[in-house]
């Protein structure tokens, strides 16, 4: 009994997702403490040394289901539930994602089974996992428990962090019988980039940038610094609302929430219309020369000076670092 | 072609949410409106019907709830719904997901619908996959997070967003179609449909109206169960600087940003 | 430099206002009683008409499919009311007399009262207390609750709560009121029409009540098109509420004079703060200034949070979470502001929008009601003996002979003598209540809050920082008052957009939701004339821009405040 089920996501050229390895690792560490075994599954004609590689981020055994179509969620329901029953698995835990999500709701139908998703830690009380997850805005958190099994645990993007610890997975195939409806949804064209307009929502770096820019022409350093960073901007409402930035980069109350990495806050005020978009950020870096700001309040570091001072030397210094 | 689109009545987004510590719930007794993303599925079936691609006979609102919740069942009427059922019993306080998805499911069912849209997340729940619970039961194709809906020939080409980029993907009917907020604009109604709407027909259906078992729902038949609640954890008061020498500051910026592996 | 707001008049024709009917006559929405306005006035004559009409059953057929419909521009009946209150329990146990008092939505009876003169840093109890401050006997009320209750009660009886609705035009035809017209809805900043474009509706009703609050956007234009302007200007003052759940319960009705404002005559800072228990664990506490003074740089909002930081009241405060926001205007200008007519062929006015507020009592909830309640029986008496009367005269009598105009004629002067100052416009107030409006008698003429010079002054230095537990700032104070607005909707404030620095600098300190700025690189540059820049989705819709030079237009149904215990 016992054991936790991953559902290993990966492109059509055959690399894993990171939230999927970040997975892995976490039901590794948590194998250990509960019992039984962290295990993959991985659907598509995936070659044998990947699958194998798996066991680098702590799965002992990967179920690979070669005939099942990657992309979309319930042919996927079918496999992960068929080993699951097969095996008398505990939990299914995935990494953050849509295909996540789809995957693990169908699971929660099939198998009457309790979901917790958002997931930003895992615990165990009493042998058994514990989901927690924040609810209403961030505003608290919420400790989960399951009765029965299996538990379902949908991860937040970025919750569980991949480990290479070295080891190599035993790999078994599955043959999965698919239900009926798993195939009345035809992928047509997969992942499809659509250049241009980055969705900020899915950046991992967003520079911000407000009123202390000037005018218009301020979003040129805001722009130069994301682009040294491999990141895309942001506007306030404030500016939106001058002209200065289109409406799609807005974040805020009345605009897109978003919670990356690093959010590069470039004279920010930090009004609380702002800050309910962006206050679940990683890393908060705010420039203001208002050492009043709000937004000192809650950033990870503040910097209390000139933006077109700093930001341009900032660029050159970040460019130089990658570089050199 | 049936429609039927699933609404919840939650609390209204300008409202400080709280969890009642009592029952671990949440405190729903603050101002309730329409969940925003159901104006987006609900403008989604407009659209369709509208559309003439395919000849719809009726468009359905549906929603589990208590009492009040028939004002979200009026205001999507409102908003061009030519009825709707209420599935409302005692039974179902404090169903969690499976719960949940299990008695929406029973209810479609009732209605034997061709087509199921709903938002794609609610503001209370932040669970964005009902649909996907509710499909399996329903034994219907799925897909969340869709931002485009074209009907050809009696199927339903979707595009949405997923890891790696935009998905287009064909479905046939029935399914079930969990929209995001940027599939439309959602219509305002006009004032002779905000009047007209508590005219249009209205169901009341308890569990046993459409077969729930009670055992399967509530908070007794729920497979989750909110053990605690605790405040985030307490961000670490950040470090200042005040910039005199501008390089002096860069450098260390730069090096905060390495430390944190964000460069 | 002295400017005055009203040399810059808003770009704002009130004739606008009133159009005739344009919808052909089959897409038209027919209605019996057309009420505008979902507060205490416009709900009490909705519940008030539908109990009269449950005797009249001809009549009720009459009116049709929708005998009686309110129009609400809130999210609900109750998102844009605010006021302390005390409210006096006459109109709610004549509307519902069958129902038991511990129904009410009322917080509690009051059972004990106080009057505190405030210096900067001492509470002085008045003893005797000032007779118009007492209170035994009226209850503790929040108007944002007791709009729902009368909006639950109207539409269990039978009434159409259309929320989300702006009624922006009065249809007049022949000189005689047709109804209103709704607002579209879907416009986008410059006024184009969004894909989602919803224009408004023609609502024709045999009556129409205007029961539309402190700013009354079809009132008003209604005075100057009928002409019905008393015998002095409307006049406002501006309020600041916060509700706070506080550890300690209070166990009185507090009421302040004094500091923070300024006692002598050129700053013209009337007003006071009053602190009100809301059951055991909640109290509410607010700033009401007169909007005739005249330092630009005077702030309702900020006066407030520099209030709290009085030991005395800080006290009462102690280990408390402020839970709400919000901010309205009252009129102020009581009997002599009140419109010549109440009634128009095809309208009746009822409620603040009428000027029927007793400030030196701070009654306006049960005048409201009776009003709206007079005003129902008006239209179900009339139309009874005729279903096409459009003359509902008979409603400013009721009126003329109720306790409305009798309170107010009393107090009729007691709010002028304080341009005179705190203590002599005390003493003339004394002697006023004393002599129950005798003394000096006569009308002491009012002028209108706009002409008021201003001046920079320094009322703006005293202010606190927000520290955010106790004083907070008026972007994070719009933000828990639930206003959502969205960004691309038009503007509906009026105002000339380059002004006297002095009059800019007025409505950057008077507006409690920060609407108007004055563009950062004009803040200090020493030019006599600035940029007003305007962000509208700001607004709490209080009105206080109306009173000083500008004017209030209705922004789309649905936008603005959610008050819910205010």
């Amino acid at each position: 009994m016992a054991g936790i089920l991953v559902y290993a996501l990966h492109d059509d050229e055959g690399n894993f997702n990171k939230n999927s390895l970040g997975a892995i690792s976490e039901a590794a560490k948590l194998a250990g403490e509960i019992g039984g075994e962290a295990a993959a599954l991985v659907v598509g004609d995936v070659a044998d040394d990947a699958c194998a590689a798996l066991g680098n981020y702590g799965a002992a055994k990967v179920y690979r289901a070669k005939s099942v179509p990657e992309g979309l969620a319930q042919p996927i329901v079918d496999a992960m539930a068929k080993v699951i029953q097969d095996n008398g698995i505990s939990y299914a835990l995935f990494g953050g994602g849509l295909l996540g999500f789809e995957i693990g709701a169908g699971l929660t139908a099939r198998l009457g089974a309790g979901v917790t998703m958002e997931v930003t830690e895992v615990k165990v009380q009493d042998g058994k996992l514990v989901a927690e997850r924040p609810i209403l805005q961030d505003s608290q958190i919420a400790d989960v428990g399951y009765v029965g099994e299996p538990g379902i645990i949908i991860g937040r993007l970025n919750a569980f962090d991949a480990n290479e610890t070295g080891g190599s997975a035993a790999v078994e195939d599955v043959e999965v019988e698919l239900s009926p409806w798993s195939t009345k949804a035809t992928m047509v064209q997969r992942g499809e980039q659509r250049g241009a307009d980055v969705n900020i929502e899915d950046a991992d770096i967003l520079v911000g940038g407000g009123r202390g820019l000037g005018a218009a022409e301020g979003f040129k350093l805001a722009e130069e610094l994301a682009e040294s960073m491999g990141g895309a901007v942001a506007a306030t409402r404030a500016v939106v609302d001058a002209g200065w930035y289109p409406y799609a980069a807005q974040i805020g109350q009345t605009g897109k929430t978003v919670a990356p990495k690093l959010y590069l806050a470039a004279g920010i005020s930090g009004a609380i219309q702002h800050k309910v978009g962006m206050q679940n950020s990683e890393n908060i870096l705010a420039i203001n020369k208002d050492p009043n700001a709000p937004i000192f309040e809650f950033s990870d570091l503040g910097v209390v000076g000139d933006l077109h001072k700093i930001v341009p030397k900032l660029t050159e210094a970040i460019k130089a670092k990658k570089g050199g | 072609m049936k429609i039927c689109v699933l609404v919840k009545e939650v609390p209204d987004a300008a409202v400080q949410k709280r969890i009642d510590p009592g029952t671990m719930r949440l405190d729903r007794s603050g101002e309730k409106n329409l969940n925003p993303f159901d104006t987006h599925a609900l403008e989604a079936a407009m659209q369709i019907k509208e559309g003439g691609a395919i000849p719809v006979e009726e468009v359905v609102a549906v929603t589990m709830g208590p009492d009040s919740a028939v004002r979200a069942l009026h205001k999507a009427v409102a908003l061009g719904a030519d009825r709707s059922v209420h599935l409302s019993d005692e039974a179902l306080a404090g169903s969690d997901v499976c719960a949940t998805g299990y008695a929406l499911a029973k209810v479609l069912e009732s209605e034997s619908p061709d087509l199921v849209l709903l938002g794609q997340q609610s503001d209370d729940g932040e669970c964005y996959t009902i649909g996907a619970v509710v499909a399996d039961h329903l034994q219907m194709p799925s897909l969340t997070q869709v931002i485009k809906i074209d009907v050809t020939d009696g199927k339903l080409r979707c595009e949405r967003q997923a890891e790696y980029g935009y998905d287009t993907v064909e479905v046939a009917l029935p399914a079930v179609i969990s929209v995001g907020d940027a599939i439309n604009e959602p219509r305002y109604p006009s004032l002779k449909a905000i009047m007209g709407a508590k005219k249009k027909p209205l169901d009341a259906k308890a569990t046993g109206d459409v077969g729930i078992d009670a055992g399967q729902v509530g908070a007794e038949g729920s497979k989750t169960a909110v053990l605690a609640l605790n405040p985030p954890p307490q961000k670490e008061a950040g470090e200042i600087i005040e910039d005199e020498d501008t390089n002096e500051t860069v450098e260390k910026i730069v090096a905060w940003l390495d430390e944190r592996k964000l460069i | 430099m002295a400017v005055a707001p009203s040399e810059f008049p808003p770009p704002f024709d009130p004739a606008d206002v009133i159009v005739a009917p344009t919808d052909p006559a089959d897409e038209r929405i027919e209605v019996g009683v057309a009420i505008v306005g979902g507060g205490p006035a416009g709900l009490a004559c909705a519940n008030k008409l539908m109990q009269l009409l449950e005797d009249e059953p001809e009549l009720t057929e009459k009116l049709g499919e929708v005998p009686v419909a309110v129009i609400e521009k809130g999210k609900v009946a109750g998102a844009h009311l605010l006021s302390g209150a005390n409210m006096k329990p006459s109109a709610m146990e004549e509307l519902f007399p069958d129902l038991d008092k511990s129904e009410w939505p009322v917080f509690q009876e009051v059972t004990k009262d106080a009057v505190y003169l405030l210096t900067s840093k001492a509470a002085l109890p008045l003893k005797p207390m000032p007779p118009n401050f007492r209170n035994h006997g009226n209850y503790v009320t929040s108007v944002s609750k007791l709009g729902r209750f009368l909006a639950d009660k109207a539409e269990e009886a039978g009434v159409y709560i259309l929320a989300e609705t702006a009624a922006t035009n009065l249809l007049v035809e022949d000189r005689v009121v047709k109804g209103v017209r709704s607002g579209d809805r879907g416009r986008g900043k410059d006024g184009e029409e969004l894909a989602n474009f919803e224009p408004g509706s023609d609502v024709v009703a045999k009556a129409t009540v205007l029961a539309e609050g402190t700013v009354g956007h079809l009132t008003y234009a209604a005075y100057d098109y009928f002409d019905l302007h008393g015998a002095d200007p409307m006049r406002w003052e501006l309020g600041v509420k916060e509700v706070w759940e506080v550890p300690k319960p209070l166990d009185r009705v507090i009421h302040t004079m004094g500091w923070p404002m300024r006692k002598g005559p050129k700053y013209n800072e009337f007003g006071g703060s009053f602190i009100y228990p809301m059951g055991e664990d909640k109290l509410c506490i607010g700033l009401v200034a007169g909007l005739d003074y005249t330092d630009a740089t005077f702030s309702v909002h900020d006066a407030l949070q520099l209030l709290k930081t009085h030991p005395f009241i800080k006290d009462l405060l102690e280990g408390g979470k402020r839970v709400a926001w919000g901010a309205k205007t009252i009129p102020s200008g009581g009997y002599f502001s009140m419109p010549k007519r109440l009634a128009v062929p095809g309208m009746l006015i009822a409620g603040d929008a009428a000027s029927m507020v007793n400030v030196p009592t701070l009654k306006g909830v049960h005048y409201a009601m009776h009003a709206g309640m007079y005003a129902a029986e008006t239209i179900v008496e009339t139309l009874k003996k005729d279903a096409e009367s459009v003359n509902f005269e008979a409603y400013d009598e009721k009126v003329h002979n109720s306790p409305i105009e009798k309170d107010l004629y009393e107090s009729r002067n007691m709010r002028q003598p304080f341009s005179k100052g705190f203590f002599l416009g005390g003493a003339f107030a004394s002697a006023m209540t004393i002599t129950k409006g005798n003394f000096p008698g006569g009308h002491w003429k009012q002028e209108d809050d706009a002409e008021n010079e201003m001046e920079l002054g320094s009322a703006g230095e005293t202010y606190p920082q927000a520290d955010n537990e106790l004083t907070f700032n008026k972007l994070d104070s719009v933000f828990l008052s639930g206003n959502a607005t969205r960004d691309d909707a038009p503007n509906h404030v009026r105002i000339q957009t380059r002004v006297p620095r002095e009059v800019a600098q007025t409505w950057v300190s008077m507006c409690p939701a920060q609407v108007y700025e004055i563009p950062d690189d004009q803040l200090e540059n020493g030019a006599s004339e600035v940029d007003v820049h305007v962000t509208a989705s700001n607004c709490v819709q209080c009105g206080a821009i109306t009173a000083k030079g500008g004017r209030l237009t209705l922004p789309e149904g649905g936008d603005g405040p959610l008050y819910q215990e205010t």
